[in-house]
C-alpha cells in the first residue's frame, strides 16, 4: 500500500497527483471484490471515524459510514446543527478539537468554504473534506473519476461535458480540478452564463492546463464519452431572485441524448432535481446510480489508506 | 540625492530628514499617507506630486514626509497599494536607504477575505485571514482558505478605507 496516503487529511482533489488517485483506485477495486465476496476483513476494528456533517448530506454521510463500518471502524457524529453545541454558539474549532479527542479519523461536511483546511489545522488526526460550502468535495471528486475508468477503462483522451451549476456546484468544480490530473481530450464547459465557473477556477483551469471551453449542450453532444450534469445548488445563491432566474435553465432528457455516442455516460453526484428526466433512468448512458454506489468502496479504500488499516 | 525623475518644472524643496516615496502608481498617494499614518493636518510637511511624468511607470505619484522614517511593518502595506513604490530614506539631505517594495509571497492579517462565506469571516472562529500572491502585474492575491480573489482595488479599499 502507499506510504504516501497514511495519515494525510484530504482537503482538495488537488492536494493529490495522478499516482495516488491510481493508488486508490486499485484499492477501491480490491474493496468492490472483497464487497462482492463478502469477505471484507475489519482491518479497522477498534478504530473510531467521526462524521461531523453540519450540512444535511445523504450519500457522502451514509456512504462513508457504510465504509467504515465494513472495516469494522465504529462512527459517532452528528447529521446537523441542532441538538449539538454549535446551537448553543460553539465554535468550529472548539467541536474540533472535541472531535479530535474522540476518534481517529474527522469527516467534516460544512457551509463555510474553508471549514475543512482549518479544521486540519487545529486536528491532530486526519480530517477529510466531506463539503466546504461551495469550493471543494474531493471524494466526490474520487469517486467519479472511479466511476470513469469504470465505465470507460480509461480517464485520458475522453471528452468530457460538465453541465449545470459550475459556479456555486462543489461537486462540478472538484470534478472539472481532478481532471487537471489527468489528458482528457477536451473539456466542455456547458452553464448558463451567471452560473460559469468563479474567476478562481478559471484561473486554476488555466494553470493545470485542462482543455476547457464553453459550449452548448446540443453543439457537442455528439462528441462526449462523458456528459457530468449537477443540480442548481439553490442554497447557495446569495439572492433568490438570481435563483428564480435560473431555475429549470437544462434538463437532460431521451432526446436531449439523440445523437449521442453508444458508450457516452451521464453522470450526476445527486441529489438531482430535475435535471435528469427520470425516462433517463433506463437507458444505457445513466450511470448516475452506479456512480453513487462507487461511493463505497472509493471510501473504504480511502479510510483504509489514510488510517493505515492494510491488507488482511 | 538625485532628483527623482518627473519632478522637473514642480518646485519642491529637498528635505533634511525624512522619506520620499517614488513611483507611487497615479492616484495612490494619499492612501500611501494614510497608510504610513500621516495626517494631512499633523505635525509633519509633506509634499505631494501627483500625475507627474515617470520614465519607469509613465504617470506616477511622489510623497516627501518630512521627518518621518516608515517602520518594517509599513513596508508591506504599502507595497500592498503601491506594488511600483521606491522608499528612499533620507537624512541630512542623504539618501541612505533606498529600497523597491515587492508585494509580499505570503500575507498574514492586514487583508480580509471578500467572500461572506468564507471561514476567516466568521467572527465566532477567529481563524487569522492568509493569502498568497498569485499575480503581480495586476497585483492579485488568493485566500488561501476559500480560494476567493483579492484585486488590487479591493485591497487599496480595504487597506485605505476607500480612498484611492
Amino acid at each position: 500500500m502507499s506510504e504516501g496516503w497514511l495519515g494525510r487529511d484530504v482537503i482538495s482533489i488537488l492536494d493529490f497527483d495522478r499516482e495516488d488517485l491510481e493508488v486508490l483506485f486499485e484499492e477501491a477495486d480490491r474493496m468492490k471484490s472483497l464487497l462482492a465476496n463478502g469477505s471484507v476483513p475489519k482491518t479497522l476494528s477498534g478504530r473510531i471515524v467521526a462524521l461531523a456533517f453540519f450540512e444535511p448530506s445523504t450519500r457522502t454521510r451514509m456512504s462513508f459510514e457504510a465504509a467504515a463500518k465494513r472495516l469494522g471502524a465504529e462512527t459517532i457524529g452528528f447529521t446537523s446543527e441542532e441538538g449539538i453545541s454549535v446551537a448553543k454558539g460553539e465554535s468550529l474549532a472548539d467541536t474540533v478539537r472535541m472531535l479530535d479527542s474522540y476518534a481517529d479519523l474527522i469527516v467534516l461536511r460544512h457551509r463555510y468554504e474553508g471549514s475543512a483546511l482549518y479544521a486540519a489545522e487545529i486536528a491532530v488526526h486526519p480530517v477529510i473534506n466531506g463539503g466546504d460550502g461551495r469550493q471543494h468535495h474531493p471524494t466526490q471528486a474520487m469517486l467519479d473519476l472511479y466511476t470513469v475508468r469504470e465505465a470507460h477503462g480509461v480517464i485520458d483522451g475522453l471528452t468530457y461535458g460538465v453541465l449545470g451549476d459550475l459556479r456555486y456546484g462543489r461537486a462540478a468544480t472538484s470534478f472539472i480540478l481532478s481532471l487537471g490530473l489527468f489528458k482528457p481530450r477536451r473539456v466542455y464547459l456547458i452553464a448558463p452564463p451567471s452560473l460559469e465557473p468563479r474567476a478562481e477556477v478559471m484561473m486554476l483551469i488555466e494553470r493545470l492546463g485542462i482543455p476547457a471551453v464553453k459550449a452548448r449542450l446540443e453543439d457537442v453532444i455528439g462528441e462526449l464519452d462523458v456528459l457530468y450534469v449537477t443540480r442548481i445548488q439553490r442554497e447557495r445563491f446569495p439572492d433568490p431572485e438570481e435563483y428564480e432566474r435560473v431555475r429549470g435553465a437544462y434538463r437532460v432528457t431521451p432526446s436531449t441524448l439523440e445523437g449521442a455516442k453508444r458508450d457516452l455516460i451521464v453522470m450526476h453526484p445527486l441529489p438531482r432535481v430535475d435535471e435528469i428526466d427520470p425516462r433517463v433512468d433506463s437507458t444505457p448512458h445513466a450511470w448516475y446510480f452506479r456512480q453513487a454506489r462507487n461511493g463505497v468502496p472509493v471510501r473504504m479504500a480511502l479510510l483504509n489508506l489514510v488510517m493505515g488499516g492494510g491488507a488482511s | 540625492m538625485r532628483s527623482p525623475d518627473g519632478e522637473e518644472g514642480l518646485v519642491v524643496r529637498k528635505i533634511r530628514h525624512g522619506t520620499v516615496i517614488d513611483h507611487i502608481p497615479v492616484g495612490r498617494a494619499l492612501s500611501v499617507l494614510r497608510i504610513l499614518g500621516v495626517s494631512l493636518t499633523g505635525p509633519h510637511r509633506i509634499a505631494v506630486l501627483i500625475n507627474v511624468e515617470s520614465r519607469k511607470i509613465g504617470r506616477k505619484d511622489i510623497v516627501k514626509i518630512e521627518g518621518l522614517e516608515p517602520r518594517l511593518e509599513d513596508l508591506d502595506r504599502i507595497a500592498l497599494v503601491a506594488p511600483t513604490a521606491t522608499i528612499n530614506v533620507v537624512r541630512d539631505y542623504r539618501v541612505v536607504v533606498k529600497r523597491k517594495v515587492e508585494p509580499p509571497r505570503e500575507v498574514r492579517g492586514i487583508l480580509r477575505c471578500v467572500n461572506p462565506t468564507c471561514i476567516t469571516r466568521q467572527e465566532r472562529e477567529h481563524v487569522t485571514p492568509r493569502f498568497v500572491r498569485v499575480s503581480l502585474e495586476p497585483l492579485v492575491y488568493q485566500c488561501v482558505y476559500c480560494g476567493s480573489l483579492l484585486t488590487e482595488k479591493e485591497i487599496v479599499e480595504q487597506l485605505t478605507g476607500g480612498v484611492g
